[in-house]
């Protein structure tokens, strides 16, 4: 029988920019087993519930992550509205919307780079957050915020964008799909990438569904699921099609996040032109009193923030379950049966915020 | 507006096996467990989705209770059993990977098992 030894990976690794440890079972080359542990920074954010106030609260759930945070403060806010059976105004639907895609935009720019430094393409890193500062001045520019953007509140959105301001974004898209194409062009068919990425860290699809997969990961399995279709926001009034890849390998994984930039792109353009004048947002009296599983499609996958109020101005729980966390199981599966030299590619192949795990 | 389908079905801590087998069986994946202090007792919130559809299934159970792991069933469930144990202190029996309460680490032994709440009407 081959020895087995245990090597850590984490939680302090170049390609990991927060911390996670996984412990390495390997068979000389091989990885047999994986035991991941996480918990390093864990903030808390959750119990902050019994000390701020439920309109608060928007800001502190959109500070559990610093990626994403517009989407978490939306969910959050989808919940209570639910709660409290709040109309929001169909403009500030249209927004929370347009800001969402943007937000995956940044997301999924920020995370082709990591990969590509991940397996040694620098210029290529450093190409992918080029175009992603096009994306963070039109958050500064519309909220005043480039990481977090405090626009959302319960019952609307805080901020309007103006028509001229939203017609210049429309122009500023084609710019951004030009450069994307020549982006992915190089992740999707340069035959070096493309080797690194082949074949490298598979899960099956039903391997994928039920270790609870989601987002891109579970898509680049052909697992077709995407929360955008629940139809909240400005969702079911817009099209687009899901991008899902039968593969299950890390180049799945790269090209379903790759195309799912020009269906941002796309539903931003469809929700600029659908966009209808109006108020942004109504007035909130009262208190939540009741429950709510408000679930939304963040760019890692699909997101479940659960709330429960009894009627006073502190809620009862808000429990965030963030796509990383589920993702972790099907991670174990990706390493199981792989070379050790390829652990950072898979590991980085999920997209993982371990900054969203431990909120 | 209600976005997507979802119900609670309240069950006995004795039937949540076979309850997650039926539906295991049916073709529903594990979106999430989700712990909530009620009082004195604890709420287990076991959330099904198929087809976006979510289906709850909510056991309560005193702090000294011992729930049964699905991980029997839902292998990548240990994520959400240690983290209940870890932050609620509910002890899980039989899960396939046991950290016993270092998979989150905190300064505060079970710091989510008290609630604070100020409960104060707006």
């Amino acid at each position: 029988m081959t020895k087995q030894i245990v090597v850590p990976f984490g939680p302090q690794h170049p390609v990991l920019p927060e911390p996670i440890h996984l412990d390495l079972v390997l068979e000389d080359e091989r990885v047999v087993d994986v035991i991941p542990s996480i918990g390093y920074i864990h903030r808390g954010f959750e119990k902050l519930v019994e000390k701020r106030e439920f309109t608060e609260y928007t800001y502190v759930a959109e500070r559990t992550c610093g990626i994403c945070s517009f989407i978490h403060g939306m969910t959050y806010c989808v919940g209570i509205e639910q709660i409290m059976k709040i109309d929001v105004p169909e403009r500030a639907q249209y927004l929370r919307t347009i800001w969402s895609e943007y937000s995956r935009l940044h997301s999924h720019l920020l995370w082709l780079g990591l990969f590509a430094d991940s397996f040694g393409f620098e210029n290529l890193f450093m190409n992918a957050w080029r175009i992603r500062e096009r994306v963070l001045d039109v958050f500064e520019q519309t909220t005043g915020g480039r990481v977090i953007q405090g626009s959302c509140k319960i019952g609307g959105v805080r901020r309007d964008i103006t028509n001229e301001k939203l017609d210049e974004m429309a122009k500023g898209l084609d710019v951004l799909d030009r450069e994307m194409q020549e982006l992915t062009n190089v992740f999707l068919h340069d035959a070096t990438v493309k080797h690194r990425l082949r074949n490298v860290g598979i899960i099956s699809r039903n391997d994928a569904y039920m270790t609870g997969a989601v987002g891109p990961t579970a898509r680049g399995s052909g697992v077709a699921i995407d929360m955008r279709k629940l139809g909240y926001g400005a969702y079911g009034k817009l099209n687009f099609q899901m991008v899902t890849d039968s593969c299950g390998d890390c180049y799945s994984r790269c090209l379903v996040r790759s195309k799912e930039l020009f269906a941002s792109t796309d539903l931003i353009r469809q929700a600029i032109k659908k966009i209808p004048d109006g108020p942004v947002d109504v007035k909130v009296t009262g208190a939540p009193d009741g429950e709510y599983f408000t679930r939304a499609e963040q760019p890692r996958g699909e997101l479940v923030h659960y709330i429960k109020g009894n009627g006073t101005k502190f809620l009862v729980r808000s429990r965030i379950r963030t796509p990383t966390l589920t993702n972790i199981p099907p991670l174990i599966k990706m390493l199981q049966g792989c070379e050790l030299a390829d652990v950072p590619v898979i590991v980085l192949s999920i997209d993982p915020c371990i900054s969203c795990t431990e909120r | 507006m209600t976005i997507g389908l979802q119900t609670i079905k309240p069950i006995e801590v004795s039937r949540l096996i076979g309850e997650v087998e039926t539906l295991k069986n049916a073709g529903y994946r594990l979106a999430a467990i989700s712990c909530v202090k009620v009082g004195e007792v604890f709420e287990i919130n076991y959330s099904f989705d198929k087809e976006y559809e979510l289906e709850n299934l909510r056991i309560t159970v005193t702090g000294d209770t011992e729930v049964p792991s699905i991980t029997g069933m839902y292998w990548g469930a240990f994520v959400y059993e240690n983290e209940m144990h870890d932050l609620f202190g509910i002890q899980v029996r039989g899960m396939n990977i046991d950290f016993k309460g270092t998979f989150i680490r905190t300064a505060i032994k079970y710091p989510f098992s008290v609630t604070t709440a100020k409960g104060e009407k707006p």
